[in-house]
């Protein structure tokens, strides 16, 4: 009925054992989509900061803040509207692809190689989760052997 | 001052106030027992099954509007509680929920009789802790009660490990809570207030919609200042039963799938809603598209999760049922002109009039609903009606004349078949001047017909009234309506000797088969003043009607059924 929409969160909760938890179970049991979940520690504080990508309708998103928020352990929930938002990629190629086209490649997406072993190299990307999935789709004539995303994080501007 | 952390459980229950706990004990709560055993403060009442204790936990409760305690071992002590506790959840009944776990070295082992307490109650509960250090007890116990009875009540849930509870630690209890992350909001926007006042001032056809949270909210009496000064009328929900009072000119009865014509219709033609403590239930509203067009919606909840989830809320008021209504009464004052909803009363008053809530007599059978009106005119206002789940339940919300909140206590979220005998063991712990009714089912009663036992024991009478339709009657109702009647494993032909099954456990019973029979043991049962069970022999096919077929219209209800 609805468009779905791609909405990015920013969760502000107590830093306790089961508190990830309790925000996973609440995304399953009510059936809201979790397309990327971070999470850390805020430095000097009791408070863990999640950044988590979802997607709904205007209504599902709506439900998503006002529950997180309901949870006890969470200070404060952010639906960010504008803002800056990266996500990491770590690729690792057979050290027979071609060094130098994976090096100019990955630096177009604000990356580089960080480390080349005996068989292989392992290249590693900052960027917008969007262009990071272009890299992604770029680099498979490399023939990558492993690929990690460490999902997004996002800062309000 | 220093002590073990069992005996800390003691000492906050104290100062909690906590008066009943009810339980069973086992392995990893045994500390805590011992520390039971040696005080005097507040009464143990030992039901014979986890769940029960739950359950009378709830109902004692709902009935009192305090906190309710039920205390319960690891393991299988703990899953026996979840059904309550789950049942607690969906109803927003404060409870505190306390269970035993296996010492801390052994949890992640798969140790004997150890469960993953707090990951089960994750997400049944307000909010739940698993206590590693006995340092931790006094505020975990103190923010457990303050959770449960604040903002949207609901059951907290603190488990324990043993160790812990031999643990000694210092025990103040004098520290406020300090919860920076829980702050309810509890008085509503003042502005949105008098926008909601200005809607309903230009409204036609207001319509006040009450749910549980204005009983949770104890918002009965401003709800009813505001509906008399106003002249707007109201529809019940199923948990709100009791709210306005049977004989107020303004209640149009209860609404949603076994609502009234009325009540149904009231809200189907409605172009304002007022929605108080009421949360737009499937059951309630039936078909969404089809729901209340013509209306706009003011929405007031405690719980900001409420509004807007199902029904878009134009006037959106978190807050306070009890706050909220106080100030719309103040604002309303000469401002909202009863006059107004004259035609609307009348055109509600035609549709009470068009199709009542009724039943047919027939000679020589006793009718369940003739039971419940029954009950009604001789306790009325004397007796607490818990009631378990199925057509039973519905019947006694549809024809008990309740007459004031907390009279009511039934399972509506989960719809828990038995619920209702230890929900009514303690509303009778909670309320030892009222008679406490169980109106049940020949199903559901066995689901916790152990509990004999404890009523016997700790004197806490209840009377069960069955109404016995030898079937799931519920259930068969559905397979009649919608199942070309197939009765897939609904007959309950087989039955126990319910006299003889309630004397072996100390309480009388009584077989009925006609009217007088009935009055005569409800008066005998009463004047005994023991646990009884009254047998009534219904007419085995009767339907609870009116009926909105799941997923249906509000407004298009099945009024009547003529089995061929
Ligand atoms: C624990 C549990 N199991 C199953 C159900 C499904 N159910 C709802 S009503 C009902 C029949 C209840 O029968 P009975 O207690 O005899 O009451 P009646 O409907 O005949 O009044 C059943 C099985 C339930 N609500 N709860």
């Amino acid at each position: 009925m609805m468009e779905n929409e791609r909405r990015v969160v920013s969760v502000i909760l107590q830093n306790e054992a089961s508190a990830l938890s309790r925000i996973t179970d609440l995304f399953s049991a009510r059936g809201y989509n979790i397309e990327s979940l971070t999470v850390a520690p805020i430095p000097e504080s009791k408070y863990s900061r999640l950044t988590i990508a979802t997607s709904g309708s205007v209504r599902v998103i709506e439900q998503i803040i006002k529950q997180l928020h309901k949870l006890i352990p969470v200070l404060r929930v952010y639906e960010h509207a504008d803002l800056v938002e990266k996500e990491m990629a770590m690729v690792k190629f057979p050290i027979t692809e071609n060094l130098s086209d994976i090096e100019t490649l990955s630096k177009a997406y604000n990356g580089k190689i960080v480390n080349v072993g005996n068989d292989m190299l392992i290249a590693m990307v900052a960027d917008e989760p969007k262009r990071v999935s272009h890299y992604l789709e770029a680099v498979k004539r490399f023939n990558p052997k492993e690929i990690v995303r460490s999902g997004t994080v996002a800062l309000e501007r | 001052m220093q002590m073990s952390g069992a005996q800390m459980v003691i000492e906050a229950l104290k100062h909690e106030g906590v008066d009943t706990v009810f339980g069973y004990p086992g392995g990893a709560i045994m500390n805590v027992y011992d520390e039971i055993y040696k005080q005097n403060d507040f009464q143990h009442i030992l039901t014979r099954h986890e769940q029960a204790a739950v359950h009378a936990a709830e109902g004692y409760a709902k009935v009192t509007g305090k906190v309710g305690v039920a205390m319960v071992t690891s393991g299988p002590g703990f899953t026996n509680a979840v059904t309550g506790i789950a049942d607690a959840y969906m109803d927003s009944i404060p409870l505190v929920v306390i269970s035993g776990q296996v010492p801390m070295s052994l949890i992640g082992t798969d140790a004997f009789q150890e469960i993953d307490s707090v990951g089960i109650s994750r997400s049944c509960t307000k909010h739940n802790y698993l206590v590693t250090d006995a340092a931790d007890l006094p505020r975990v116990l103190k923010e457990a009660f303050y959770l449960a009875a604040t903002g949207r009540p609901g059951p907290v849930h603190v488990d324990i490990p043993k160790d812990v509870t031999a643990q000694i630690a210092e025990f103040d209890y004098s520290r406020p809570v300090e919860m920076e992350t829980y702050k309810p909001t509890t008085k509503g926007n003042a502005r949105q207030i008098k926008k909601a006042i200005d809607a309903i001032a230009a409204a036609k056809r207001p319509l006040l919609y009450l749910g549980g949270g204005v009983i949770n909210a104890n918002a009965a009496d401003e709800v009813r200042a505001f509906a008399k000064l106003t002249g707007i009328p109201a529809v019940e929900t199923f948990m709100a039963r009791g709210t306005m009072g049977a004989d107020n000119p303004l209640v149009i009865s209860m609404l949603g799938m076994h609502g009234s014509y009325a009540a149904n219709m009231a809200m189907s033609e409605t172009d304002l809603i007022i929605g108080l403590g009421a949360r737009f239930d499937d059951r309630v509203t039936g078909k969404l598209s089809e729901f209340a067009k013509n209306a706009d919606v003011i929405h007031v909840d405690i719980d900001p999760a409420s509004i807007s989830k199902l029904v878009n809320a134009e006037y959106p008021i978190v807050g306070d049922v009890k706050y909220v209504v106080e100030e719309m009464s103040a604002l309303a004052k000469g401002k909202i002109d009863a006059e107004r909803y004259a035609p609307w009363l009348e055109t509600i008053e035609h549709f009470n009039k068009l199709h009542p809530l009724g039943y047919e007599e027939e000679p020589g059978v006793i009718k369940p609903q003739w039971v419940i009106e029954r009950i009604g005119q001789l306790l009325g206002e004397k007796a607490n009606i818990s009631t378990d789940v199925g057509q039973h339940q519905m019947w006694t919300a549809q024809f008990y004349p309740f007459s004031r909140p907390r009279q009511f206590i039934s399972s509506g979220g989960l719809g828990t078949m038995g619920f209702g005998f230890p929900a009514a063991m303690g509303v009778k712990r909670g309320d030892m001047e009222r008679v406490s009714i169980n109106v049940t089912g020949d199903g559901s009663i066995l689901m916790n017909i152990q509990e004999l036992m404890t009523s016997v024991e700790y004197k806490l009478p209840v009377i069960n009234v069955i109404l016995n339709n030898h079937f799931l009657g519920m259930v068969r109702q559905w397979q009649t309506l919608f199942y070309d009647k197939r009765y897939s494993e609904t007959d309950l032909s087989m039955q126990p000797n319910w006299v003889g099954l309630v004397e072996s456990f100390g309480g009388v019973g009584y077989n009925v088969e006609t009217k007088e029979e009935f009055d005569a043991a409800l008066k005998d049962a009463v004047e005994k003043n023991v646990v009884a069970m009254i047998n009534v022999n219904v007419s085995r096919f009767e339907n609870v009607l009116p009926m909105v077929p799941a997923g249906g219209s509000l407004f298009n209800m099945m009024l009547e059924y003529k089995d061929k």
